[in-house]
């Protein structure tokens, strides 16, 4: 919320020419989000520094504007007011917008003169990115320095905060220091307070013009400016490219992003082929055992679902999970509404808990738990097992579960972690044998173990899978 | 109905049925296609026909197919209806002359048939006649003249199984098995007396309820057989058949049976009875009825139990369910027919009391009782008595008759599976304070996540706690909420007396406790070993680690023991509704997501807005003028400084606020734990005490022993007294000027009601400096607290009382021994509220 820019040099107060805004006068500016203040905390020949503060209204934040029917979009207790953000942005454009167009009648000499200045941002959100601010302004020509802070200091256990003090110092014109915060605070902060529409592109171009083709960190800067929406991010890449094909991978999407700040690429791109392999892996396990109706038990977004539809051995194919936005985003991901007939009748597709009988997991030959176990609570592991296998009993059961000795191929997992943050524990190849062996005596199964992903001498695969099969 | 067209079956239904009983070929046709003589849409009309005739069946709603249905055929579709919903298909046939339907069709030129369709239907019904009660009809009526459809009267019998108007109360008791001597034990026991020669009676009328199997295997059969028909026929009893006894009718009508389990002993003993006697044992147990329903419908006995949908019908199907249960067609190792358990799927309203199935112990399930404790094999004689719900029993003499497996212990208490057709779809819960509570498909499916993704195991989710509505707004200058507001919610209501409770900032704990792991496994039906359970308001664990909770509820257990609680109680298992501290402790990641980082931004943003502001007023400044709409307003940079200062002193009020409730927690010294409701144990819920009974017994029992568990402090206020009420202000005052989240109001009883209408539990009013970290650090700016006045409680409030109603329901259901799925639809219910979206600042 507040940012302050300092010229140094001879005759400094010519800061107020290019700005448009006089040294001797503290101005006001109505935003659509509260107010913008302009003022200078120093004037003197040497040394000038303008401020631009902004005063957000966070019951507005909160609430919507007074008489207006919309809900707010963030809480009452919200960083928005104090940091610098897209609002900060916004507030550029209108305190500052000709001194942006490089326009200054009054001395039209210092418009593309490169000045010494020093921009101090306050309050930069910038978790987990400590090296994204050289990243992005060094190859501007700046000098950057950041401070860190802690989060509490009287609670030094909570650790450091998110935030950092900005300074740049650089020798460049006004218009450029402005363009450059412009486009690149919102990249760190990557939470929009206006609805992102495909007009953002045009601001891009035009503030990124002359320096955002050539940076090198220019994919990055663009998809996280349009953060949600990976397909802008592609049509302002090729329009600043004109046509040089993207690649995927830098540009990835927001959750995945969110979720996956802290894995490495090749470790994700090793992921999304294990995935592969394992659902590969179950889909065969079904067509071997010979079932011709299966049931998804947890099936997500159904990327399996849809494997198994596409079988012609598979007549009747059933999908349950128990979170209904999943189910909805599953359909989405089928195109549920649209599919033909033939095979909209084949799924049936049901909001359903892995811990209450339910006589909908009845009637298939097959059924497929899929890294699912691991996301129960292991006292609720005892109503699960008999849910499948006391009253559902299909002739086959496929369940795959990760192998936790696998874990230390994961340098980026911190010891005694587990592979996600939902995961209520994980197997050792011991532990699911084990586990795997008093299911068989209790409920009269049979079951055969396989290994799923690059097998290691010592650990053993990422994934390890079971099928069960009822004896009869 | 059967009869010809123009035989007058519709004024004849209409005469006799309720119109919404009557389903009519006609209308439905009409109902398909606007025209109720279009016969091309016979098939659709039908469809709809039965559908809505299944629909009223499903309800046992009399229901009347008005059609000719003078077609075998379309009469098998009714006879099959009735067959596959256990009830009884009745014919009434119009059969008149022909002459008489020629004269009525020529009468309705409108619908007139051809003559040959009429002289057609007549024949149809007259071959018909003789067949009805072959094709499946169980009662016939057949008239044969204008005059006796004119004076013929519909007689309503009930089912012979309904025996709704018993009251009893009753004494059930198990399969007999000819051991005479513990029987009579057993009535003595009871408080019957034997006086000739009306036999048996209870003096305060009670009623004997036989389940059948009275003779085989033991050694008095005949004597057994004597004493419950001399009690049935004077009234003092009633008995529905076992297979045994059927088995003996059977033998007794000459028919081939195998003299098999037992059965040579009755016959032996019947040998040397008269052949009068032999007839009257014949006639008696002939004449039993499968099973019957007393008590209004809330009980149910018969010999083998019964499925919930079969409860008051009639049909071959549910009298061999009354008698010999439901098998998979398997058998077991002993050779003895392996059993469903239709008792886990039970889901019936009515207590339903059956024997068939000798084990060591009475076996309860889902509302199920069965309590056949095997006499015979030498186990017991039980008796049940309703509607008490207790067990009197007396142990065999002997073992007469070895077992062919020996008799069972008890099974898996746990054995009590949750179904997802409990907890989908719209579900309509009925409570003792709030006769309906609705609760939608959407809130339920919601809740489905919640509770399978992160709930405990529902057996220790007795109860969950209400939301709870602030206080309105205050108008006072500097405050949004302000104690008078939440004694004028009281008043205003009819309750004088409230009590005042120090609002703990921590996070709600409800902490389930059993004095013994064999409690545990008994009441709860948690067999994982553990003896107790510290869960949040929507059913998590409160301690992600184990250990924790296991030392915790190990304390408490030492401090109950050590103040007496668990004898003075009489009970095994308590559970307490608490707060627990510090805040940091569950809110560590609203802490370093939101609320540290506000504080450290804020703090930071506003210093470096200020010293720059400072600076600026150091020198100079001056308005100029301008032309605002390409340029900004003057402002003045005093005023700015002023302004930012006064936020920078609210952020700092802010971060003082929340700092209050954190604090580092090493072990488990450093939590506290503040009980404020004693919500049950055995055989009580605690919700007809008042709060101060509570806070007493609490600080009697559970705080001041070891420092983890700490007492709350509490006033309590006469809302009509003007000083007791500023006694209760400045009480309020002193607690959040150091830093308490605030208080909570409650009536002085645990449930008020103004009228039918239930109150509100609780009222809270917090400090203006905790209502920083709700409404944001600036929310104290007049400008701001001017808008923030405004604001809506009634959708808290509403779902405060739906949730605190289901809360106590649910503790009433467990505390009454119903079945887990009773007890967890309640906890379901608050769940699905929770879900709702509602201001989370309220």
């Amino acid at each position: 919320m507040l940012l302050t820019i300092t010229y140094t040099g001879k005759n400094t107060q010519d800061l107020g020419y290019l700005l448009h805004k006089n040294p001797y006068r503290a101005q006001s500016f109505d935003l659509s989000f509260g107010n913008a203040y302009v003022f200078y905390p120093k004037v003197s020949n040497e040394e000038t520094t303008a401020a631009l503060l902004l005063d957000l209204n966070p019951i507005d934040l909160a609430r919507g504007k007074l008489g207006s029917t919309e809900g707010g979009l963030f809480d009452y207790v919200n960083d928005r007011p104090y940091v610098a953000s897209s609002f900060l942005s916004t507030a550029l454009v209108r305190v500052f917008g000709t001194a942006m167009n490089g326009k200054c009648d009054k001395k039209p000499e210092l418009v593309d003169q490169p000045l010494d200045l020093t921009a101090c941002v306050h309050m930069l959100p910038c978790r987990g990115n400590e090296e994204m601010p050289k990243e992005v302004f060094e190859p501007l020509g700046y000098t950057v320095e950041t401070r860190q802070t802690e989060l509490d200091e009287v609670f030094p256990e909570w650790g450091g905060s998110a935030y950092i003090d900005l300074t740049l110092h650089g020798n460049v014109t006004v218009a450029a220091l402005l363009n450059h915060l412009y486009v690149l605070i919102p990249v760190f902060d990557r939470q929009k307070h206006y609805f992102v529409s495909e007009e953002e592109i045009e601001k891009l171009l035009k503030h990124g013009e002359g320096w955002l083709n050539a940076h090198p960190a220019r994919n990055k800067i663009v998809s996280r400016y349009f953060h949600m929406k990976r397909s802008y991010a592609h049509k302002a890449i090729d329009r600043l490219i004109e046509s040089e094909p993207v690649d995927d991978a830098d540009v990835g999407d927001e959750e995945t992003e969110k979720a996956e700040a802290q894995v490495p690429d090749e470790v994700r791109e090793k992921r999304i082929s294990l995935n592969t392999r394992r659902l590969d892996a179950v889909k065969n396990a079904v067509l071997e055992s010979g079932a011709s109706s299966v049931i998804d038990l947890g099936c997500g977004e159904c990327k399996l679902t849809a494997m198994l539809l596409e079988e012609n051995q598979i007549k009747r194919v059933g999908a349950a999970d128990v979170a209904v936005h999943v189910l909805e985003k599953a359909k989405q991901t089928l195109r549920y509404d649209r599919m033909p007939p033939y095979k909209k009748n084949k799924l049936t597709l049901m909001q359903a808990s892995l811990t209450y009988k339910d006589p909908r997991f009845s009637g298939y030959d097959a059924a497929c738990v899929v890294e699912v176990v691991e996301h129960l609570d292991p006292q609720r592991i005892p109503a699960f097992e008999r849910v499948l296998f006391e009253f559902a009993t299909p002739n086959t059961v496929v369940l795959t579960t990760p192998n936790k000795e696998y874990n230390a191929h994961y340098e980026w997992l911190a010891e005694d972690t587990l592979r996600h943050h939902d995961h209520r524990f994980e197997w050792t190849r011991e532990e699911f044998k084990a586990w795997a062996a008093q299911i068989c005596e209790r409920f009269g199964y049979i079951v055969e173990i396989s290994e799923i992903g690059d097998v290691d001498e010592a650990c053993g695969a990422p994934t390890q899978m079971g099928v069960f099969r009822k004896c009869v | 109905m059967v009869g010809a067209t123009s035989s007058g079956k519709s004024s004849f239904a209409k005469k006799h049925f309720l119109p919404t009983e009557i389903l009519s070929s006609d209308f439905f046709r009409a109902m398909v296609s606007d025209d109720e003589n279009d016969q091309s849409v016979s098939r659709e009309a039908f469809d709809l026909l039965f559908y809505a005739a299944n629909k009223r069946l499903d309800l046992m709603k009399t229901t009347v197919v008005d059609a000719t249905n003078v077609q075998p055929s379309a009469r098998k579709q009714i006879v099959d209806l009735a067959r596959e919903q256990n009830v009884h298909a009745v014919a009434i046939v119009l059969n008149l002359p022909e002459r008489v339907l020629q004269e009525r069709n020529a009468a309705r030129p409108e619908r007139g048939y051809p003559e040959h369709v009429i002289r057609k239907h007549v024949s149809d019904l007259r071959r018909s006649i003789k067949n009805l009660k072959r094709e499946g009809f169980r009662f016939v009526y057949v008239l044969n003249s204008e005059e006796e459809v004119n004076e013929a009267e519909i007689v309503r019998t009930k089912m012979w199984n309904d025996k709704k108007d018993e009251h009893g109360p009753f004494d059930i008791i198990g399969d007999v098995h000819g051991c005479y001597d513990e029987l009579v034990a057993l009535l003595q026991k009871l408080g019957y007396e034997n006086s000739e020669p009306d036999g048996f009676a209870h003096p305060a009328g009670r009623k004997a309820v036989f389940l059948g199997d009275l003779c085989d295997r033991g050694p008095k059969n005949v004597a057994v057989l004597r004493l419950v028909m001399k009690m049935v026929k004077n009234g003092h009893a009633l008995a529905v058949p076992g297979n045994h006894d059927v088995k003996l009718v059977k033998y007794l009508l000459g028919k081939n049976v195998q003299i098999t389990h037992g059965l040579d002993r009755t016959i032996a003993e019947l040998e040397q009875e008269s052949p009068e006697f032999r007839e009257e044992v014949r006639a008696f147990l002939d004449g039993l009825v499968s099973h019957y329903v007393l008590d209004d419908g809330r009980l149910v006995v018969s010999h083998a139990g019964l499925k919930q949908e079969y409860i008051g019908r009639g049909s071959m199907r549910v009298r061999e369910f009354c008698l010999y249960g439901e098998a998979t067609g398997e058998t077991d190792e002993y050779g003895l027919p392996v059993r469903l358990n239709w008792a886990a799927d039970y889901r019936g309203k009515a207590t339903l009391v059956y024997g068939h199935i000798p084990q060591l112990e009475i076996q309860a399930m889902n509302g199920t009782w069965c309590i056949d404790t095997g006499c015979v094999f030498g186990g017991k004689l039980t008796a049940f008595r309703f509607p008490e719900r207790e067990p009197v029993q007396v142990d065999a003499l002997k073992e007469y008759y070895a077992p062919v497996k020996p008799l069972s212990p008890q099974q898996n208490v746990s054995d009590d599976m949750l179904t997802a057709g409990d907890v989908q779809g719209r579900l309509h819960l009925t409570t003792a304070l709030m006769p309906s509570i609705l609760v939608q498909e959407n809130n339920a499916a919601a809740a489905l996540e919640i509770m399978s993704r992160f709930a405990a195991d529902p057996h220790w989710l007795i109860y969950l706690p209400p939301t709870m509505s602030p206080c309105e707004t205050s108008e006072l200058d500097g405050y949004l909420e302000y104690p008078t507001e939440a004694f004028a919610y009281y008043r205003g209501r009819g309750i004088q007396n409230v009590v005042c409770e120090k609002k703990h900032m921590g996070s709600r704990a409800v902490i389930v406790l059993c004095h013994t792991e064999e409690a545990a496994r008994k009441r709860f039906g948690v067999t994982d070993g553990s003896r107790g359970i510290i869960y949040t308001r929507t059913g998590r664990h409160f301690f992600d680690n184990a250990e924790i909770e296991k030392e915790v509820l190990a304390r408490l257990d030492a401090v109950l023991t050590k103040t007496g609680f668990w004898t003075d109680f009489n009970t095994e298992w308590v559970c307490l509704d608490t707060e627990l501290m510090p805040w940091s402790e569950k809110a560590q990641t609203l802490l370093s997501k939101q609320y540290a980082p506000v504080g450290r931004a804020g703090r930071d943003a506003l210093a470096a807005a200020v010293a720059a502001l400072e600076e600026t007023c150091k020198r100079q400044n001056r308005a100029f003028e301008v032309d605002a709409v390409t340029s900004g307003q003057n402002v003045e940079p005093m005023a700015l400084l002023e302004r930012f200062r006064a936020k920078r002193d609210a952020i700092d009020g802010y971060v003082k606020a929340y700092r209050e409730y954190c604090w580092p927690v090493h072990s488990v010294d450093d939590l506290k734990i503040a009980p404020f409701h004693l919500l049950a144990s055995e055989g009580h819920v605690f919700n007809e005490e008042q709060h101060v009974w509570h806070m007493e017994k609490l600080k009697q029992y559970c705080t001041g022993v070891d420092p983890i568990f700490m007492a709350t402090d509490y006033i309590c206020v006469d809302t009509a007294d003007d000083a007791s009420v500023q006694a209760g202000v400045d009480w309020w005052l002193k607690l959040t000027g150091s830093g308490g989240e605030g208080m909570v109001v409650k009536p002085e009883t645990y449930i008020a009601k103004r009228q039918t209408e239930v109150l509100q539990p609780a009222v809270k009013c917090r400090g203006a400096e905790y209502l920083r970290i709700i409404y944001g650090p600036e929310y104290l700016l007049p400008d701001n607290l001017q808008r923030l006045r405004k604001r809506s409680l009634s959708r808290k409030r509403s779902l405060a009382i739906r949730e605190f109603s289901l809360g106590m329901e649910s503790l009433t259901r467990f505390v009454n021994k119903e079945p887990l799925y009773r007890v967890h639809e309640c906890v379901f219910g608050v769940l699905a509220f929770e879900s709702e979206p509602v201001d989370p600042r309220l």
